[in-house]
């Protein structure tokens, strides 16, 4: 695979909706060996993943109630989530710093629809994505 | 929906799949109304522990539903909401992959994936609202995470030792 073909591979993963990827393995496996390549893609992606969670569920099931794995778990949470806004910040600082257009307004009803009016993301997404997408097809 | 956990697990994370642009991590307010709000399979700290786990765990980030899955209904559930999160998408992606040299240039194609960049940055900030409301239950676990946002803003640590560094905090009572 050439890096240009790696390129329009993760394109798509991100084009396409779910865990992006888990589409990219099968679109990069599906490359390779067709059904096969994507099957045996998406489960050497998973599958050892998948066995290591399925153990650290199982304790959790067990163990959750002890202190000190509460404790532990809290703290990470609390990193977790600002790496989280980390990421949105650096996703949002492009965005943002541009003259008026649509984009800033479209992530923010996004976020009001789901985070604070608690709405079903398929229905914030059916009412937003077409608005979005229509400013994107006349802008250009 | 009926009263098999399993059937609504498998009905909520295969429609969720299918709307999360932008990842696990535009789907976690979803499973969070679901899980805690809707359903009642977890509390909001259970919740975040879950989101904290995974974050750890190696592998995508999406492995979430797993634990999940295994929480409301063990082996059955984790296997059942793994498989509703990631089968349909696999089916689109893999025969997405088949048409995609067809229409990788349309004007169509192009407005999508710029209309629903701004779409997931809502989404993934609103994943960030959720958790950062589960996980902070108190002023130290909040400054926490607002250096952890200046930190990882400013510098391209590892993500790990911003969790080593969270856990010991939490382990040493400080939180």
């Amino acid at each position: 695979m050439t890096a240009e073909e790696f390129n329009e591979a993760f394109a798509l993963s991100q084009f396409l909706p779910g865990p992006n990827v888990v589409n990219f393995s099968v679109v990069f496996g599906s490359r390779f060996g067709d059904a096969p390549g994507a099957a045996v893609a998406l489960v050497g992606l998973m599958g050892p993943p998948l066995v290591i969670v399925t153990v650290l569920a199982m304790l959790y099931a067990r163990f959750g109630d002890l202190e000190a794995l509460s404790r532990i778990l809290i703290g990470i949470a609390a990193a977790a989530a600002g790496l989280l806004i980390a990421v949105v910040a650096k996703m949002a600082a492009p965005m943002f710093a541009k003259r008026w257009n649509s984009a800033p307004l479209i992530a923010i009803a996004a976020f009001i629809g789901v985070a604070i009016m608690h709405w079903p993301l398929p229905w914030v997404f059916v009412g937003l994505a077409p608005v979005s997408v229509a400013f994107a097809w006349f802008k250009r | 929906m009926t009263d098999s956990p399993l059937i609504t697990l498998a009905g909520y994370f295969a429609l969720l799949s299918l709307f999360a642009v932008g990842g696990a991590n535009a789907a976690i307010p979803e499973m969070h109304r679901i899980a805690v709000d809707v359903m009642h399979w977890m509390n909001d700290r259970q919740f975040a522990d879950m989101f904290a786990i995974a974050q750890m765990s190696p592998g995508p980030n999406i492995i979430i539903v797993t634990l999940i899955g295994y929480h409301v209904a063990g082996f059955a559930g984790a296997a059942v909401a793994t498989g509703a999160m990631c089968g349909p998408t696999c089916v689109v992606a893999f025969f997405a992959a088949r048409t995609w040299d067809r229409f990788k240039d349309a004007r169509w194609r192009i407005s999508i994936q710029a209309g629903l960049v701004p779409v997931s940055l809502g989404l993934i900030g609103a994943s960030a609202f959720v958790l950062a409301r589960a996980a902070d239950n108190n002023v130290y676990s909040g400054v926490l995470t607002a250096v952890t946002v200046v930190v990882a803003f400013n510098t391209r640590i590892n993500p790990l030792w911003l969790f080593a560094a969270g856990g010991l905090l939490g382990l040493s009572g400080w939180l």
